[in-house]
């Protein structure tokens, strides 16, 4: 009832949970439950069919790249066509960044994937339209991250500097 | 001490980063969970080290496991910690950590408030961002409370990065803590017209996703989303402002037709996006869209390769459909076939929309052929889902609106039944429910049903032969009842009776059961009845014996209400045979057990019953029990009396014979309460949980012949029936010609629909009587019992246009510096530094927009040449004529303008055609903060002649306080040249700007127009004199002020006091304060009963303050100024508002 976007899952056509994101509370018990039973009933579906189911009250919008089912949970009310176009534009977002990204690049940096959807989505709500400035804000992160991480050496670190 | 540290950090050197782990358990695929129990300890290990970029690691990977399913609950205020390091990495891995994890019950959420506060006051924006972030996943009411007043600073930040941010949480802030709402929405709405596109798009997805759940709260926000509709290029934003705009139309009609222009361009330009939006507005423009979608899916059915693209064109292009269907039904339902296909297709969602299309199509005529076709998708249907889902549908059409669009009951009741041979349903309990509904609303079906429901249980153990069709063995229930309640109608009843009591029985679950027994007996009295005519008596007591035979079966049963009923009935039974041995006609007393019809009783009924006056639920009807008695036995015992069902069995004590007397006393009052069958069936849920099903042992027998009801009729050949009688019918008319159709339905709860004619023909097969369902006398016609109490969007309808009370201030902490609610001169400030943004548009535009907005308030006057000769008696000029603020801004500041009828001109208000002149007309105008000394005049020249008029001059005559502003190098006695001509009929306007000095008084400025009026033939050169009467109210400017601020203000001591008594005022307060809020610019601060403060501003800054009582027809106005002149002045016009009406 609450957010546009309920939540947003990526998991590999083996079943294997890639990232979840839950923009609602929810109990860990019903995530393990809700993620168990939407990946079967996604990966069931062939090819050909179209993007959306409806389960439970919600409003299912996924699609598949390559190996890997994005998934999102919308509510009634709410527009597939522009989930669909949410999931596009995060796959963009992740291939510009990662270089044409593949499953491997996800699982490895699993904490960056998080941190694009972050300054892509909150709260289940597009927070900027521009895959641009997603990026530049991404990049800026990172830099600041790095520039935490330079200067310390290895005797510093073992406290011997 | 060193040594442990350079300890510490080799160890670490040997640590798993978050690759090692990954890599790890990719290499472990055999024995994944035990490897993660190492890791898990490893992780634990590291944790407890002070170093915080080991603790950050052992974060990174527990949130990894986490997403595999693990739980680290443990390990939160590890998370809290790292999200507390001063270094970005780790407290970027800290907040996502957080984000993951973290729920509203997790307990070290309240930890985190002044960590969070920190960073979002933090200089580094990438701080604030990242714990912006973690905060929208895991915000809670206590968070949202002490960190609103933090988040709505931060939507004026610098940074349009953590705008953005800072805006979309607020949305998160408002749903936990609705309070905030209020006092951060101005804010939130100046966002809408923010700089950086991604801070607008984000308002405007704040704002909408707000106004969709309550619409009549924003509906004042429509011109602003107009503006932006109309201007926007981002397709996001613009889906979202049509969505909100779905959402307001309903509530204002005016505005579906303003939009259709700007929706349609966009529909044929974004087809696609649009085709799940286009719920709005008027006809024509709908079914363009239909044909469209219609189009569409006939398109993506023909296509051979059926690719997923198309299947989502399909997708939309029937749940489009169903939201057309809505508003226009019958254009829909010409694409029947279209949607019938699509049940064909092979994807699940697709066929799952099309059934929910068909729900609205239906109609008399055509709802057999549908449930026919729906009928064999179930037979055909794979996987239990989709078979469930249409049965649902079935009954759902069938049975909308109170069975509007049955014609045949018996079709359906066969329709049902045939129904019950679905293998593995969930859904018996609705088919159980349409029976009883059914067989007890449509009396002249009973007949029929009782008939087919004596097959059913006949037939039983086809239903009950297999376990997994446990779900369908709920139509028992309704069978039984239904035999039993109407069994008079049966054919054989002792035939029933038997296949009722046989041993099989005891394998249905325990509810089933109860029904069971008490029908039987209710059968048994039937029969008895029946019997008790012939001479022979045997007859009868070898029933009693059949009863007495069985029953003890139920007796032995584990089911509490089984054992209850059946010991009870068996007892009586015995009773009856005694008596019956004694020869003596029990028949009747047996019958009068459950003598009296059942009434169906509205769902609601219960809760519509109105409080009786005095009645007070909350208070004790005893007073509360001592300790010594447990808390649950009281009320029970309270109850006991008005509902013996829910008393408990009490074995030990009470003697057999008191209890059978109670269970007859209890059976008697069950039988003859209309609410006591009604509420069994929704109870049914609670009942299958009853123990002791599992223990009685099943003998399960395994069909493999085909689950044909014996004896049962198709429904098939209803549908034949149907049709012929259908037919005869018709040709029974045509003989009759005209004349009046004698058969006429009943109905009394039948809703005739608006069909078409040829709809209306079909008249039903039997003379329907479909008994309304009950409600109490006098029930409450509230229906917002439909609505969800728990829904959190309830809490945020809150009207927005209130002013601010002094509580609904956020909390702020103490020591903080708070965002002290801003005084009068601050504001005005604020406003000054918020306007220079819009300014940047170009005045043009702007000027368009706000004609536009002013044009409803306008009050036109007009000047009319009074010339004795005929000769321009036909001549009326009109003028009308506004004032308005030089420099553009975004409030609108109302100045009021009275103009003086004198010399040779009459003034006329409105467009009223009258030729006495009126004394003072209003008219709206706007004053200009920037610039204390200038006012703009607009005038609205509109030609009423049928001559040209041109070479227009507009002059003024110059007192020493105001002057006409006019171009520089002319004199000060020159006109200034209109701009443009006037053809007849034509209006258009013009602008002057005055200077003024001083503000404290009213003045009247004389001018003259003069014009050259051209015929064909001759022109001839006029003048118009007029006067230009510049009031003090028309200085002063509409201020919001905080009332705290107001009463600083007024203790401030600098302001003098006056106040006037009005006299003989008639209108509510309410009008009486709006009325000044628009004619003289005041806003109210503040209003309590009959008492109200009001505020305003002038615009050289002078604080006017009001403090406006009502008594009667009696209004005193207090008002304080600091510039005594200017406040009588102000009372005076006030005085004058209220005189004139």
């Amino acid at each position: 009832m609450q957010v546009k976007m309920r939540f947003m899952l990526l998991f590999s056509r083996q079943g294997k949970l890639r990232l979840q994101k839950w923009y609602t509370a929810t109990a860990e018990r019903d995530k393990k439950k809700m993620v168990r039973e939407l990946m079967q009933i996604v990966l069931a579906r062939k090819p050909k069919m179209c993007s959306f189911l409806e389960w439970r009250d919600l409003k299912i919008v996924y699609k598949r790249y390559a190996s890997l089912y994005f998934c999102c949970a919308i509510e009634e009310q709410d527009n597939e066509l522009i989930t669909l176009e949410v999931i596009h534009r995060f796959v963009e977002l992740l291939d510009k960044y990662f270089g044409s990204v593949c499953e491997l690049d996800i699982i490895f940096n699993f904490e960056k994937a998080y941190f694009i959807l972050d300054e892509f989505l909150m709260g289940g709500e597009i927070q900027d339209t521009s895959k641009k400035s997603v990026l530049k804000a991404i990049e800026q992160a990172d830099l600041l991250q790095e520039e935490d991480e330079s200067p310390r050496s290895v005797l510093e670190e073992m406290g011997l500097a | 001490m060193a040594l442990k540290i350079v300890k510490g950090s080799i160890d670490r050197m040997f640590d798993k980063n978050l690759q090692d782990l990954v890599r790890g358990i990719r290499n472990h695929k055999e024995d994944e969970a035990k490897y993660i129990s190492t890791c898990i300890d490893e992780i634990k290990q590291e944790l407890k080290q002070d170093n915080i970029a080991v603790k950050a690691n052992a974060v990174c990977k527990l949130t990894y496991l986490q997403m595999l399913g693990y739980d680290v609950s443990w390990a939160a205020f590890n998370i809290v910690e790292v999200m507390s390091s001063s270094k970005f990495t780790y407290k970027r891995i800290g907040y996502l950590a957080a984000s993951q994890c973290f729920h509203e019950s997790t307990d070290v959420i309240m930890l985190t408030t002044n960590q969070i506060r920190k960073d979002l006051s933090s200089p580094n924006q990438y701080d604030t961002g990242v714990a912006l972030t973690g905060l929208s996943c895991f915000v809670t009411p206590d968070l949202a409370r002490d960190l609103a007043n933090d988040i709505m600073t931060l939507m004026s930040h610098t940074k349009p990065y953590i705008r953005k941010k800072a805006v979309l949480i607020m949305y998160k802030v408002f749903l936990k803590y609705p309070e905030s709402l209020r006092p951060a929405f101005p804010r939130l709405k100046e966002k809408l017209e923010d700089p950086d596109p991604g801070v607008q798009s984000a308002a405007v997805n704040v704002i909408c996703e707000l106004a969709r759940r309550n619409p009549k709260n924003y509906l004042s926000l429509a011109p602003l989303f107009f503006k932006l509709m109309t201007s926007s290029t981002n397709n996001w934003v613009l889906i979202k402002i049509i969505k909100l705009f779905g959402a307001l139309t309903p509530l204002e009609p005016r505005l579906g037709k303003k939009l259709i222009e700007p929706l349609t361009n966009l529909i044929h330009r974004k087809i696609h996006i649009f085709s799940s939006h286009k719920m709005l507005c008027s006809q024509s423009h709908l079914i363009v869209s239909l044909s469209r979608i219609a189009v569409l899916i006939s398109l993506s059915s023909g296509m051979p390769n059926h690719s997923a693209s198309i299947q989502v064109m399909k997708y939309l292009g029937l749940l489009a459909m169903s939201k057309i269907l809505k508003t226009h039904p019958k254009s829909v339902q010409s694409h029947k076939d279209l949607i019938l296909q699509c049940l064909d297709d092979k994807d699940e969602s697709i066929r799952l929309r099309a059934l929910d299309l068909l729900y609205g199509m239906v109609s008399k005529k055509n709802l057999m052929e549908i449930v026919k076709k729906l009928m064999l998708h179930v037979d055909k249907a794979e996987g239990t889902t989709y078979r469930d889902e249409l049965l649902t549908k079935i009954i759902d059409i069938c049975s909308q609106s109170n069975y509007q669009y049955i014609t045949n009951f018996e079709w359906y009741i066969s329709i049902l039944v045939e129904l019950t041979r679905l293998e593995g349903t969930r859904h018996g309990h609705l088919i159980a429910s349409q029976m009883l509904d059914v067989a007890i609303r449509v009396r002249a079906i009973r007949v029929f049903a009782v008939a087919q429901m004596a097959t059913l249980l006949d037939n039983a153990h086809l239903l009950t032969g297999n376990m997994q069709r446990m779900g369908i063995c709920e139509v028992l229930y309704a069978a039984a009842w239904i035999c039993g309640e109407f069994s008079e109608h049966l054919e054989n009843p002792m035939q029933t009776l038997e296949a009722m009591l046989r041993p099989k029985v005891a394998t249905l679950p325990g509810h089933i059961q109860a029904v069971y027994v008490q029908n039987a007996a209710k059968l048994f009295a039937t029969v008895l009845k029946n019997q008790e005519g012939n001479t022979d008596s045997t007859a009868a007591q070898e029933t009693s014996q059949l009863m007495i035979d069985r029953l003890p079966l139920f007796v032995q049963s584990a089911n509490l209400e089984v054992q209850e009923r059946a010991s009870c009935i068996l007892q009586l039974v015995k009773y009856i045979q005694k008596l019956q041995q004694k020869d003596v006609e029990v028949a009747e007393e047996v019958c009068a057990l459950f003598a009296g019809e059942l009434n169906p009783v509205a769902p609601k009924a219960q809760k519509k019953v109105p409080v009786p006056e005095g009645l007070d639920l909350d208070a004790w009807i005893n007073e509360p029990p001592s300790e010594s008695e447990s808390e649950d036995e009281q009320p029970k015992a309270i109850f006991a009396k008005e509902e013996p069902k829910h008393s408990r069995p009490r074995h030990t004590e009470v003697d057999e014979k008191e209890l059978a007397r109670r269970r007859e006393a209890r059976k008697q009052e069950q039988a003859n309460n209309p609410f006591y069958i009604k509420a069994s069936p929704s109870s049914q849920k609670a009942y299958q949980e009853a123990p002791g099903v599992e223990h009685i042992p099943v003998v399960q027998i395994d069909l493999s012949v085909p689950l044909k009801v014996p004896g049962l009729p198709m429904s098939d050949q209803y549908v034949k029936l149907e049709e012929e009688r259908r037919q005869k019918e018709r040709a029974d008319k045509k003989k009759k010609e005209k004349k009046k159709r004698k058969e006429k339905r009943s109905g009394r709860g039948r809703k005739h629909d608006s069909g078409p004619e040829s709809e209306e023909d079909i008249t039903p097969a039997h003379m329907v009587d479909i008994v309304t369902e009950e409600m109490p006398e006098n029930a409450l016609p509230s229906d917002d019992d439909d609505k969800d109490p728990n829904d959190p969007h309830k809490a945020l309808d809150i009207d927005l246009d209130k002013p601010l009370a002094d509580s609904e201030k956020l909390p702020v902490r103490a020591h903080r510096a708070a965002e002290a609610p801003k005084s009068p001169a601050e504001d005005g400030e604020a406003e000054n530094a918020a306007s220079q943004e819009p300014k940047k548009k170009s005045s043009k535009e702007k000027r368009e927009k706000k004609k536009d907005k002013d044009r409803d308030r306008k009050v036109r006057i007009k000047w009319q040449k009074d010339y004795k000769s005929s000769k321009h008696k036909k001549k009326k000029q009109k003028k009308e004529k506004e004032e308005k603020e030089k420099k553009k801004k975004k409030k609108h500041h109302h100045h009021h303008h009275h103009s003086d009828g004198g010399g040779e001109e009459s003034v006329q208000n409105g467009t009223v055609e009258e030729e006495e002149p009126l004394p003072v007309s209003v008219y709206d105008i706007q004053g200009n903060l920037q610039d204390g000394s200038q006012v703009v005049v607009s005038v609205i020249f509109e030609n009423k002649c049928d001559s040209f008029l041109k070479s227009m001059e507009f002059n003024v005559l110059d007192s020493l306080n105001s002057k006409l502003q006019r171009p520089e190098g002319s004199g000060p006695h020159d006109g200034l040249t209109v701009p443009f001509q006037l053809p007849p009929g034509v209006s258009n306007e013009a602008r002057f700007v005055f200077t003024v000095q001083s503000i404290v008084m009213p003045q009247k400025l004389k001018g003259t127009l003069t014009f050259i009026v051209k015929n064909e033939d001759s022109s001839t050169h006029e003048k118009l004199d007029f006067k230009l009467h510049f009031t003090c109210t028309s200085y002063l400017i509409t201020t919001p002020c905080y009332s705290d601020a107001f009463a600083k203000l007024l203790e401030s001591g600098d302001l003098k006091c006056s106040s006037v008594r009005l006299e003989g005022v008639i209108m509510p307060f309410h009008h009486l304060l709006a009325r000044i809020c628009f004619h003289h610019h005041f806003s109210v601060v503040e209003r309590i009963d009959s008492c109200a403060s009001m505020y305003s501003r002038s615009i050289q800054g002078h604080h006017v303050c009001l403090l406006v009582k009502t008594s009667g027809q009696t209004v005193s106005i207090d008002a304080k100024c600091d510039e005594p002149t200017l406040l009588g002045n102000v009372l005076d016009e006030i005085k004058q508002t209220f005189s004139q009406c």
